[in-house]
């Protein structure tokens, strides 16, 4: 991997890691819209090469695990033909230089990075190339057209080579080329082809900077006593005792509760054990899940607004041979990021500097400018490693920077805030429970000629900057994706939608709508297929008209699983399909049903149309991780509410997937040169439908309700029985 | 005043005696790759070796530690590394990575118990550690490649 980390472990592993250079350079001031210093070429805004040849690759995605400090290198070293072992990645400062190429501001989420960076990033490695060719050809006093460059070295026809590193000081006096010609498909070297982890060396030496590593001199840690209840206030508090812990410093009280300040996290921590806090209590005090799920349950069966309609579904229904109904509920789930959300900030005069693992630089900027009083542009994001995102380190509201910010300005010296994994788990902010109505019709020969979704659950981006775009005509788009847009040809579809009001918060959490919708469509597709007693693969194939990839993907994961084939006692399959972010997948999965209703997954297959790829290990992977992550939220996952209160708050109540019941996991990627699609979260959605599947293959049970805890399937196993 | 050996160093300190070894490595020593996930001996984040024992260091008292050597990821190797850390990089285990001390420090102590594991040991081993990331089957992988590395005499 890159010299530097090498040369850091060898010299002793405490202070390596490619970030630690990122922070320092960070800690001085933004680099990238300075004008370079002598010794340095720096063609654009991404790319910095130095005389010992060490290409610096600035990085304005954060990396979270989806790998993209390897794939976006990838895409720039292809063109550049630089080195790969040369390479050094940095997290790019928030600046405008720096922002989505389609959402106009600075974050990564929606599985987007690769694909929305692709032309950009392509684009600096090429032009850097070209003026390296051109400044050897200067030194060289011919014509460009005879050089050519590779592994980092110019080379000219007959045989005569310079360095990227001897190249540096005249390169960057060339002009900066227009219209630079891109490589060809065959003739790409990295592009497709497996790529180990730049961020491998950090990662396993343990010198990888993430959030909670921050460190300031003189900085003091916080934690934040937060209402026991969404919506409360502080009516007052009472900090004598927790004062009298030695250590802690501050007592503050600050919009979102009161902060407990002190020289470390250990004396934070207990001084707010000893806090009294008075709440103002609200309306709220009595919300449960359940008084939710009658409300919602009500709302179903009355019509939302609609967010599609096709043909007559009315007339289709009363014309269906069958007509078949289900009701479908998935609960609250929190992202659980191992590592708990975290912020560190040291707020001046003029300057306001934030060291944390984020997914929304230009948001967190806004924010932090809003309650400091500071222009953005003072306002300077240090992007660290982020120990999982998921989706929630690119809160909308900003609330774990805006928290800090605020325990900054209270105290006025350096904070690191930090979150325990049950404030994380209990500060909202969650995956929008849901409650589903939906119909099917079919004809004499099986077919679906009707199809009626009424979707019932908050909407995650009413009253956030991003409303205006995602909310069109009261349908907030997340709510609805995987439902309204199904890839299955039906005639007469309405889908429609009830968004209530409520004060627990939501937001995107990995695959966001789809990570609903899937379970939703996929699973009442089989409950379909079983009604017209037809094969569920064979079901959704013959209504996959036109959907010549959706189609391929299906097959392919049907083959590599065996589908139809005999399998050994107590197992069965369950298949289900998605397409979310621009990728298409297909998922197969072998399960079995104890006696005591534990649903153990022994195989996935899946299936992945991603389009044109970058790295396959990284799609591998990812599909991997979304099978885990979705296995996670089908078993075990459930935020629940009483008396107002999240009744979970660690791993011990909200479990996760563990290595005893991780399933052998076979990923095939279709071959593509469509237009390339997202892989971070299109893993998720199938699977929860194809296990559910599964269980209803070998046991005749459909579970409607997640998770498929050993307590669902044994009461669904009671109510079958008695009826 | 405690005395806690880590890494082969000596640190005399001046710290609470309920504090979590977690918590006094991390924020007194300054080694930062042990980490913090749940505080509960629930996601093995934390997982250090003591006397050669993995151990949740955020549920260990500091003044339980006193004596004992403690190892952390920073100084489970020299050079080019533990054969569990380059099984690690070959096999590109690591996603976000946060778990990954600690999953390693317990990889590394179920390796040194027994050379050779089966994936029924492995899951014994390793199912105290969370990844959110699912990284399971690639640190199944891993350890069986550390295993091999270890056999054809790739010492520590």
């Amino acid at each position: 991997m890159s010299g530097i980390m090498d040369k850091n472990h060898e010299t002793g592993p405490a202070v390596g890691g490619e970030l630690v250079i990122g922070f320092r350079l960070a800690a001085l001031g933004s680099d990238a819209v300075e004008p370079a210093p002598a010794g340095l070429f720096a063609p654009n805004d991404f790319i910095r090469i130095g005389r010992d040849g060490t290409v610096r690759l600035i990085i304005n995605k954060s990396e979270m695990g989806q790998g993209v400090y390897t794939a976006l290198p990838m895409l720039i070293a292809e063109e550049l033909e630089c080195d790969w072992k040369s390479i050094v990645v940095e997290s790019a400062p928030a600046d405008l230089a720096y922002v989505h190429t389609v959402w106009g501001i600075q974050g990564t989420g929606g599985s987007t990075s690769t694909w929305s960076e692709w032309d950009r990033l392509s684009m600096a490695g090429a032009t850097a190339r070209e003026m390296l060719i051109s400044a050897a050809a200067k030194i060289w006093n011919e014509p460009p057209s005879g050089c050519r460059a590779e592994n980092s070295r110019v080379i000219n026809a007959a045989g005569r080579s310079l360095s990227y590193g001897e190249l540096v000081e005249t390169a960057a006096k060339m002009p900066v080329p227009k219209d630079v010609e891109l490589k060809k498909p065959d003739t790409c070297k990295i592009l497709g082809k497996p790529q180990h982890r730049i961020d491998n060396r950090v990662k396993v030496y343990g010198t990888a900077l993430f959030g909670l590593d921050a460190d300031l001199p003189g900085m003091l840690t916080s934690v934040v006593a937060h209402s026991p209840v969404f919506g409360w206030k502080t009516a007052g508090f009472n900090a004598d005792k927790a004062k009298e812990v030695p250590g802690v410093k501050e007592v503050v009280l600050i919009p979102t509760g009161v902060a407990v300040v002190a020289d470390d996290f250990w004396a934070a921590r207990k001084g707010r054990e000893l806090l009294e806090v008075v709440w103002d209590e609200g309306e709220w005090a009595k919300l449960s899940t359940e008084g939710m799920r009658a409300e919602y349950r009500k709302l179903s069966a009355t019509p939302g607004i609609v967010a599609r309609k096709e043909g007559d579904p009315d007339q289709a229904f009363a014309k269906a041979a069958r007509r078949l109904s289900a009701e479908y509920e998935v609960p609250y789930l929190a992202h659980a990021c191992m590592e708990p959300l975290n912020c560190t900030v040291d707020l001046k005069a003029d300057s306001c500097d934030i060291w944390t693992g984020t997914q929304a630089q230009t948001a967190n900027q806004l924010a932090a400018a809003k309650v400091t009083g500071l222009m953005p542009e003072q306002i300077r994001i240090h992007t660290t490693f982020l120990g999982g995102g998921f989706g929630r380190r690119g809160n909308p509201h900003s609330d774990f920077v805006v928290e800090a910010v605020e325990v900054a300005k209270a105290v006025g010296k350096p904070v690191k805030l930090i979150w325990t994994r049950e404030d994380d788990m209990k500060g909202g902010f969650y995956r929008p429970m849901w409650y589903d109505r939906i119909s099917a019709g079919l004809d004499g020969n099986g077919y679906l000629t009707a199809w009626q979704h009424t979707i019932v659950g908050q909407s995650i981006m009413a009253g956030t900057l991003y409303e205006g775009f995602r909310v069109n005509n009261g349908v907030d788009i997340t709510s609805v994706e995987g439902a309204e847009d199904l890839p299955y040809a039906i005639p007469n579809i309405l889908v429609d939608l009830h968004s209530p009001k409520l004060p627990v918060t939501v937001q995107w959490w990995r695959s966001v709508g789809h990570s609903h919708t899937a379970f939703v469509v996929e699973s009442f597709l089989d409950e379909a297929a079983h009604a017209a007693g037809k094969d569920p693969f064979e079901l959704r194939r013959s209504h996959l008209t036109g959907k010549t990839r959706h189609r391929k993907v299906l097959e392919l994961a049907a083959e590599k699983a065996g589908w139809g084939t005999p399998l050994q006692d107590g197992r069965s399959r369950g298949i289900a399909l998605a397409e979310s972010f621009g990728s298409i997948v297909a998922q197969v999965a072998e399960i079995s049903v104890s006696a005591r209703g534990k649903v153990r997954v022994h195989r996935v297959v899946c299936a992945v149309d991603c389009g044109g790829f970058v790295n396959p290990d990284t799609i591998e992977a990812q599909m991997e991780s979304g099978i885990i992550f979705g296995l996670s939220a089908a078993l075990h996952g459930a935020i629940t509410l009483k008396d107002g209160r999240v009744e979970q708050d660690n791993f011990n109540n909200y479990p996760v997937l563990r290595m005893n019941e991780t399933p052998q996991i076979e990923v095939y990627i279709v071959p593509s040169t469509e237009k390339p699609g997202g892989v971070g979260e299109p893993g998720v959605p199938p699977i929860a439908p194809a296990v559910a599947n599964a269980v209803f293959a070998a046991t005749g049970l459909r579970l409607r309700v997640l998770p498929m805890t050993p307590e669902a399937m044994l009461n669904a196993m009671k109510m079958t029985s008695s009826d | 005043m405690i005395t806690l050996n880590v890494n082969g160093k000596r640190y005399e300190l001046e710290v609470p005696a309920d504090m979590p070894l977690l918590w006094v490595i991390r924020e007194k020593i300054g080694l930062t790759g042990t980490k913090y996930g749940c505080g509960k001996a629930l996601c093995g984040a934390c997982t250090v070796l003591i006397d050669g024992n993995a151990a949740r260091s955020c549920t260990t008292r500091v003044d339980s530690a006193g004596g004992k050597e403690i190892t952390t990821i920073e100084g489970l190797s020299e050079g080019p590394g533990h054969p569990v850390q380059r099984a690690w990089i070959t096999g590109d285990v690591p996603q976000c990575g946060y778990c990954q001390s600690g999953q390693i420090m317990q990889a590394a102590a179920l390796l040194k118990k027994n050379p050779n594991p089966t994936d029924e040991d492995i899951d014994a081993a390793m199912t105290g550690i969370i990844c959110r990331c699912g990284t399971y089957n690639r640190i199944r992988r891993a350890i069986h490649t550390a295993s091999k590395m270890m056999a054809q005499g790739g010492a520590e």
